[in-house]
This record gives C-alpha cells, structure tokens and sequence, in this order.
C-alpha cells in the first residue's frame, strides 16, 4: 500500500463501531443515530416556534393595537402551570434514571406522574382558554396568542400520548433495557424540549 | 503522469464489465421495486428524479402556456384568472417538486452515501416517507386546477391578496407545500445524520468529497428555515379559514410580516437549490478535467459562508416594501457580501479546468453553460443587491430573468450535467455523446434566446406576472417565446437519448470516467447494499494527476487500513 | 519567437477593461430619465454594467480558452498537473471582489441617502393637526396615518398629492385643492411628494422614467418624493400581483412646466374650495 504511508489523514474513530462493522461486512450495523435524528427534527420544530415568536415580537412592536384592544393576562394560572410542566420534566428525568438503574417500577411510577402533569397542563390550558375574555378573531394579539399556545398545546399532547405509550411498553419485560431504550430517551428528549418551549412562550407572552 | 487502469485491489473483486453475466443477479434491483416503497437510497434516488422530471415537464408546460401568452400584448391565449393560475402552478412545481426534490433527494440520496462509505443513509424508512409524501403533493397541487381553480398569488402568496383570491385552490396549495417541506425537512435531518454519524470509520470530514459538504450546509439551511415557511403558512390559512388577521390589514393586522416569514425561508431555498448543484459540480469537473478540486478547504469555507449568509440576507427580497432603512442598509451589504464566497468557488472551478485535460462530453459542456450562466445570474444578482438600482427594477423582467439565471441556467443545466455523468453508474449503460451535445447546445441557445431579452424588458418598464404588456415590448416577448421554444425542443433528444441508452446504450462498465470516489469502485449498477465488499475507504477523493505515487486511485480495503493503522 | 504568456495577459487585461468601459458608457439600456435621482441610478447602473461585462467577458474567455487549448487529445490518458490549491491566488480573488463589493455598497448607499431613501418617519404622519394632538394625548397613533417607510428627501417642502391603489386602478387626490382624477399631473422641477394607500391587496406604484417604485401596502402608508425634470407623458405601472388584471393596472403621469400644471389645477379645483390652500400639513 503505497498511497497509505503517503498519506497518513486516515483516523480510527470508535473501536466499537470498528468492530461491529468488521463482524459484519455484508450488512450495515451502524451506530444508533436516531436520538440525533430526534434532536436535529427539534431545532427544525423549534424553529417554527421562533417564527412565530418572531412574527409576535413585530407584532407587538409595530402593530398598536386598538383602543381597548389590550388586556391584562391572569398570571397566576399559567404560572402555576409553568411549574407543573417544569416538575413534569424532572420527573422524566427521575423516571430515567430509574431505568438506568434497572428499577422498572419506579421508572413506571414516574412516568405515569409526568403524565399526569401533562394532562394537568392541559386542563389548565384548557380552563383558562374558556374564562379568557377575547376569542380567536377578536384582535391581533387574540389571534396570536391563541396560536401560540395553541400550536405548543398540540406539541403537549402528543408529548402526552408518547409518555403514555412509552409507560405501556414499560410495562413489557425487558423492552426498555439500561441500555437499550431509544423510545424512552426520545419521548423523554422532546417532552424537554416541548417545556423549554414553554418556557420562552410564557416570557413573551405573559411576563413581557 | 498516470495511468488510466483502476488498480486492481488484491481484496476488491473487480467485475469485468465485458463479463455477460457480471451483474450478481440477487444484487438487481427488480423494476417494480421502483415503485413501491423501496429502503435503498439508490432507488429512493431515482425515484426521485424520476418523478421529479416527471413534473419539470409539466412545470415546463405551464412556461410554455406563459410563454405563449405573451407571444401578443394582449392577454388573449387564456383568462387573466387562469394566466395567475399558471404562474402560481409554475413557479411552485419547478421549485418544490423539481429542483428541490431532484438536486437534494434524488443526487443527494443516490451520492451522499457512497461518498461517507455507507450502506445507505441514516434513516432508510424516514427516507422513503420522505419520498412519498412527493407524489401526493404534488397530484394534490395539479388536482387544484381542477376544483375550483388552483391558486393564484403567485408563489410568493402575498397576503392580502391570497387571502382574497379563491379559497380552496389557495388552501390545497398551503397543504401540498407543507407537505413539501415536512419531506424536505426529513431528507434534510437524514443527511445531516448521514454525513456527520456515519462516515465509515478512518473517513474525516475533510477528506469528504465537496458535495458531502454541499448536501451538509444545504441540509443545515433547511432544517433552519422550511420550518418558518411551515410557521408562515400555518398562520396564512388561519387567515383564510379561521378569520383571523395576522397578514390581513383590513383586521388590523401586517401584510409584511407575511413577507419577512416568507423570505426568510424562499431566500436560502436558492441556497438550498444551489448550493448542492455546486456540490455536483465540484464532483464532475475534476474527473472531465483529470485534475484536483483546485481549493479543497477554500471550497467547504465558501459553503459555510454561504449557508451563514443565506440566512441573514432575506429582506433583500423586501427593498420597496416600506421596510426601515436601516434593514435595507444591511440586507444591502450583506447581499453583496455573499458574492464573495459565491464568487471563490467559481474561480476555483475554472482554476480547476485550467492545464486539464478537459474531456468535452456532455456532463462537462453542461457544467460549462452551468458556470457562464449562473455568472450571469450572480452578476445581476449584485446588480439587484444594490437599492437603487433594485428600486427600478424590483419585480420586473429583470428579476424574471436573473433568478432564471439562476435557478434554470445555474441548476437546471447541474442537474442535467449529472444525469450524464451518473447515468452509466445507475443503470450500466453509457448516454449516446452526440445527442448529449446537442442537447447542451440546444438548451444553452434556447435558454438564453429566452432569458437574456428579458433583462431589457425589465429595464424599461415590463412588470413580471402581467398578462398582458405595453406593445412597444412585443418583438422582444417574441424573441424570448423563440428561446422558449427551443428550450421545449431541446428536451426531445435528452428523452430520446435516455429511453434509447437504456435500452441498447453502450455498457458503461464499473467506473467510464475514471474516477476517484467511491460510488466508482463498485459495479454499475451497484449492488444493494453498495459493495459487494467492505465500502472502499477514500480520503482523497480528487486524487488525480498525483505524479508521484502510481496509483491514481487511493482506496485501500479499510480492514488494512484498520492493521496499519493499530 | 513566441509572445510571453504574461504578456498576451496584460494585453488581453487591457482589452477587456477598455471594452467593458466603452459598453457601460456607450450602451444604453434605460429609458429615458425624467426625475432629479435617476440620472444617479443610471451612474450606478453603468458603473455595474462595465464592472458585470468586464467580469462575464473575462470568465468566460478563460472558458472558451481552457475548452479548447486544454481539451483532451485522442489517445491522452494522461492526467493533468496535481495542483490542489494556491493559496495567494485565492486571496487576491477573495480579496478584490470583497474590496469592490464594499465600494459599490459604500457607492449604492451614497446614491440611496441623496434619494432620500434613508429618511426617518418616525415622527412622520400624514396626520391633520388636530389627530396629532390627540394622537398625543395618549390615544395611540391610528396606523392608517403613520408613514411606514419610503423615499423622502424633500422635508415637508414638496407638494403633496395622496396616491390611492385599489383593485385595478391609481387615483391621485390633490389635498390641497381638494380633487381627485385618474391621471397623475406632476409640475416640471417641484419636489412633490405621493403619500401612497392601498384599499385592498399590495399594489407597487412604478415609473420607469423616474427609477422608483414604491410598494403601496393596505394598513402601511409610504411616501415618495421626488422632482421630475423632464416634460412629458409616461406610465404608471403596478408592479406588484395584485389580482387578475394585475397586467392592466396602469396610469399615466403627466410631467409638465409649472405654468401649464397651475392651469391644470385651477382647471380641476371645484369652484369652493379654490382659495387659499392651507400650507402642507406635514410639515
């Protein structure tokens, strides 16, 4: 090999993909990439959001509203709300760490308590859409604001969905392993990423 | 100097193409699996280039309708309503099912994989999703003509008036491009995978062949900026349906945030058009020129500028929309800056060609109308940078012109470059020269009879989008409608050219051209997975014209390298 | 003996800068110019005009060249010279074109600012008095009066005229005679200043012979000042789509010396209000 002393550019990366890949030429065996699928979707996702934070924040600057257009936002629900969604996430995140440590249980219990904060979420979301004081059309800022959390409602609920269906398959001997548990890490990766969505989202909208 | 021969790697079988049977039949890919949903990025490639010629022809089709319209100053050849429909239809299927499919999903699914070393790209099943969310696209997008009339605000979709303008064929139209974009979106998440996690393993990012880069900084711009168009035209048909007013001014809302949403992603999709055209064209000139990618690193900076670039510089789309001074200041600046990368990578390429050995075949002619055609284009481009003088001109035929400099000269004739060059890999068979010359001929002539008068209409005072236009105007309309003509026709040998070579072309055997990379150094077509053995390792993808060392081509089978390297 | 080969490059240097001078300067492609700033876009147009000829000229006889001086000979299987790169080369073409992009951009600024592209409307509407104060008075600005963007330089000395694009029509309002028409009559070297409104969808009001246009967007008035310095009729052109007869949206502006513009006035002025106009109100 000639060209090979010429040229020594050539890095050994991993020896564990190495030897996955040697064991098995005839078929690709390559790293689980997907949570890093997953993330690079999220920034996608995220930035629709900042479009629409964006389209807000002109909004907000350039369009008055009308007289009597403005209203003052009840704080102290979606506060409470904010904490909901931010414990939900530490829950998650007690959930995997009792995964990692094979205690299956627990893992269930936390999941299912997450869940539950979602939901929890969701209802608040709910209850103050049906005792707030403008409808969709009734000015610009309705109309945004509406869908904003409106466009992250639909991001809690299927977030919802997935952590329910990741705690059914909990329930399944030995589908999620300490290692081995990409459904978990992925429901768990966005419901973070939908609550620090969130939590941008009530900045701009309520305190600001 | 060195040899023609591919090295015979001792570890490499080399099927002999003059072999009848050296094609491993459990290794050819069955016609019908082209139509169904097939997980090998090779078919996945083709199906997409496929189905995207399928749809430049019907883009084409409409041009022609356009075209002929403005043979007379009057608008007479179809109704004003259908004349916005065309437009609208045109301008959205050459871009969102033709180019875009076609130089991200069908090159980039075909090529990125071979060139990291893989067997396929990082998410097969989300990668044939990607595909067929195409199709239903774009029949959705067609159907629209058909109920009620497709949209009419062009494809730009400026609120107020696709607020106004009939609703359903204005909805179709916003669900058939988030479809697009959710496929883009998925292609793009894949090749970012693809390239950064699975390179196989001795292979750097800097030893990556330029449209490894390309296909990275494309995907980077997409997974950026699709997702604020999707945003944009959740809230347009919110608009339309809902009653809200977010771009609606009658209920108090701004028509221009429409257009900053808009642009900020339509301006890096000419990026995200060409920068993987110049990704292909960095792969095709140096094997035509039997020369080095002059510019390696320079090249990969230029992409990373552009891609930097391409997402601060939408508002030049905006100059007369009553936009601060100072946003036009800026965008100004920053518009011309990105000549500057734009302007190296070309340099480099005619650096490039200069003391090769040029081989004037087709793939390399194209390239050479690609490279005047887009200077062409980016020269007007700066023009338009400028606010004075795109005060003038703004929304003209001049505007009509540059960007077909761009988006038809520029990338239509790459895409075309590289169907002549990767045609014998994909199906075994070698395009007939000749007609391939004349096409480049044909289609350079027709092209720029077409587009180059419409410069002057621009200048002096022709808007775009009109039916019907000042009479002084006509005979150079005509000329243009020629241009136009011939353009149509220079279709005809590239059709007749691809049915004939697949059927009774010359065998191309494994790698015609002599090439480095790694899509070369497996069987034409490839087999499923690729490699019959173990994917070949490339670090240096240009390698030729290495006057030193007698192996033209640097592939070592990776198992030795592995050895040599513990 | 055979001419240097850095010799044949200077000559050709030489030749193309000459040709490219001589067909900025000599090649017209514009139409006529018939307002004070467009005689300054033409400067602009034709210093980019020898820059863009000199450029494509230039690459493209390297291509001519490089096609047939280094094309493959029959029987060649040679490769070419393994050069990956020289790095001052790609400086000086990183450099030049930067250092000439940031000149014509300091050049197109200079012109823009002369334009009055660059003027602050911040304190700027079209507002009567009396809405002002009670703009002032805490009631927020109504958006319809607030000048958005625009091209002004004439700094309340120009003569107003209201600019109303709809669905598929301009109709000029003279406010200080208080009259509308269809045509556009414009006084020969007086600032005048288009306060433009749109009634439905985005219009774009375009005069060739003046190089402006100016996007006319419902809910966003702007502002166009300039001075017309040439006699003459010329078009008035929607530049935007703005629905199926978005190609016959047009106008005419009619440019004429302030004499016979007076008359056209007194002409047009309904008997009532003929006196004394009030002074510009933007001022």
């Amino acid at each position: 090999m000639t060209t090979l002393s010429q040229r020594p550019t050539a890095h050994l990366s991993d020896p564990r993909q190495e030897e996955q890949q040697s064991q098995a030429p005839a078929h690709a065996h390559h790293p689980d990439v997907r949570l890093f699928g997953l993330a690079t979707f999220l920034v996608a996702d995220g930035m629709t959001f900042a479009g629409f934070f964006a389209a807000y924040l002109t909004y907000r600057a350039v369009n008055p509203l009308p007289v009597n257009g403005e209203y003052e936002l009840e704080l102290l629900l979606p506060a409470v709300n904010t904490l909901v969604l931010l414990a939900s996430s530490l829950t998650f995140h007690r959930g995997s760490k009792a995964l990692m440590a094979s205690r299956m249980a627990a893992c269930r219990g936390w999941l299912l308590l997450t869940a539950a904060l979602g939901v929890a979420f969701m209802a608040g979301q709910m209850w103050e859409y049906f005792h707030l004081p403008f409808g969709l059309t009734d000015n610009l800022f309705a109309s945004t604001f509406y869908a904003l959390t409106g466009f992250h409602g639909l991001h809690v609920t299927l977030g919802a969905m997935m952590i329910f269906i990741v705690w059914w398959q909990a329930g399944r001997e030995g589908y999620f392993t300490a290692e081995n548990h990409f459904g978990f890490a992925a429901a768990e990766l966005y419901w973070h990423f939908v609550d620090g969505v969130w939590v941008v989202l009530f900045a701009l909208l309520y305190l600001l | 100097m060195t040899t023609s021969a591919l090295p015979a790697s001792p570890h490499h079988r080399e099927p002999n193409p003059m072999e009848p049977h050296h094609m491993d039949v459990q290794h050819h890919t069955p016609w019908y699996e082209y139509f169904g949903f097939s997980l090998d990025h090779k078919v996945i490639g083709i199906q997409y280039l496929v189905t995207g010629f399928f749809f430049y022809l019907v883009g084409g089709a409409l041009a022609g309708m356009i075209r002929v319209e403005l043979v007379t100053p009057l608008s007479d050849f179809m109704t004003r309503d259908t004349y916005n429909q065309v437009l609208t239809l045109h301008g959205t299927i050459m871009i969102f099912l033709w180019i875009v499919p076609v130089v991200n999903g069908a090159f980039g699914n075909y090529l990125v994989p071979f060139y990291v070393g893989a067997r396929d790209m990082a998410f097969p099943r989300l990668n044939a999703v990607a595909f067929w969310m195409l199709p239903p696209a774009g029949f959705l997008l067609l159907s629209s003509y058909f109920i009620g009339g497709a949209a009419q605000a062009g494809w730009t979709a400026y609120p107020p008036l696709s607020i106004t303008t009939p609703a359903v064929g204005q909805i179709i139209w916003i669900v058939s491009v988030l479809l697009l974009g959710g496929s883009s979106i998925f292609g793009a998440v894949n090749f970012i995978a693809t390239v950064l996690k699975l390179r196989r393993p001795g292979l750097g990012l800097f030893q990556l062949p330029m449209f490894c880069w390309a296909m990275l900084g494309t995907s980077v711009l997409v997974v950026l900026a699709t997702p604020v168009l999707a945003g944009a035209l959740i809230l347009l048909s919110m608009d339309i349906v809902a009653g809200t007013g977010f771009f609606n001014p009658a209920l108090g809302g701004n028509a221009v945030v429409y257009q900053h949403l808009f642009w900020f992603y339509s301006h890096p999709a000419v990026y995200i058009m060409v920068l993987p055209a110049f990704g292909l064209v960095s792969e095709i000139l140096p094997i035509h020129a039997r020369k080095p990618l002059f510019g390696y690193r320079s090249m990969i900076y230029s992409i990373l500028g552009i891609v930097f670039l391409g997402l601060i510089v939408w508002a030049h789309h905006m100059f007369t929309s009553g936009t601060p001074p100072w946003m036009r200041l800026f965008f100004t600046i920053a518009t011309a800056i990105i000549a500057v990368p734009t302007g190296i990578k070309f340099f480099n390429w005619l650096a490039t060609l200069w003391q090769g050995k040029l081989a004037l075949n087709s793939a390399l002619l194209f390239c050479c109308g690609f490279i005047f055609n887009f200077v062409f284009g980016g020269i007007t481009g700066v023009a338009l940078a400028q606010v004075p003088f795109d005060v003038h001109v703004h929304d003209t035929y001049f505007v009509v012109a540059h960007f077909h400099y761009i988006v038809f000269g520029g990338t239509v004739f790459v895409i075309f470059a590289a169907i002549y060059h990767w045609f014998p890999k994909a199906s075994g068979r070698l395009l007939n020269e000749h007609l391939g010359r004349f096409h480049c001929l044909l289609s350079f002539l027709g092209f720029n009879i077409c587009f180059f008068p419409q410069h002057w209409l621009g200048l002096n005072g022709m808007p775009r989008r009109v039916a019907e236009y000042d009479p002084q105007f006509q005979l150079i309309n005509q000329i243009s409608s020629v241009g136009a003509l011939l353009l149509a026709i220079s279709t005809l040998p590239f059709l007749i050219n691809v049915v004939w070579s697949l059927w009774k072309g010359a065998p191309a055997g494994d790698n015609p051209w002599r090439a480095c990379t790694a899509e070369w150094l497996t069987s034409s077509p490839p087999p499923v997975e690729n490699w019959l053995h173990e994917a070949p390792l490339v670090t240096e993808p240009y390698d030729y014209g290495s006057a030193e060392d007698a192996m033209p081509v640097t592939t070592v089978q990776g198992r030795e390298l592995w050895s040599a390297g513990r | 003996m055979p001419i240097p080969a850095s010799i044949l490059t200077l000559a050709a240097g030489i030749l193309l800068a000459l040709v490219s001078l001589w067909v900025g300067q000599n090649i017209n492609l514009m139409p006529v110019a018939a307002a004070d700033d467009a005689s300054a876009v033409d400067a602009l147009f034709k210093v980019l005009l020898s820059i863009g000829v000199g450029l494509l000229l230039g690459i493209t006889a390297m291509l001519v060249v490089a096609l047939i001086h280094f094309r493959r000979r029959d029987g060649d299987h040679l490769d070419g010279p393994a050069v990956e790169g020289n790095l001052p080369l790609e400086v000086f073409w990183t450099a030049v074109p930067a250092i000439v992009i940031l000149i014509l951009g300091v050049y197109s600024y200079d012109i823009y600012a002369r334009m009055g592209g660059m003027a602050d409307f911040n304190h700027h509407t079209s507002m009567a008095p009396q809405e002002v104060q009670q703009a002032s008075l805490g009631h927020p600005a109504d958006p319809e009066t607030v000048i958005w963007g625009g091209i002004d330089h004439a700094e309340g000395m120009a003569f107003p005229v209201e600019v109303t694009a709809m669905q598929f029509a301009f109709i000029f309002h003279y406010p200080q005679q208080n009259f509308t028409t269809g045509e556009l009559h414009l006084p020969l070297g007086q600032p005048v200043e288009l306060r433009l409104k749109s009634n439905d969808v985005i219009h774009a009001f375009w005069v060739p012979e003046f190089r402006l246009k100016q996007d006319v967007i419902p809910g966003q008035p702007t502002l166009l000042s300039f001075t017309a310095n040439r006699q003459g009729d010329y078009d008035i052109i929607c530049a935007e789509l703005c629905g199926a007869y978005h190609g016959g949206m047009r106008s005419k502006v009619v440019v004429e010396d302030p004499r016979n513009f007076e008359e056209w006035l007194v002409r047009n002025t309904p008997a009532t209000v003929a006196t004394a106009p009030d002074p510009s109100p933007t001022a």
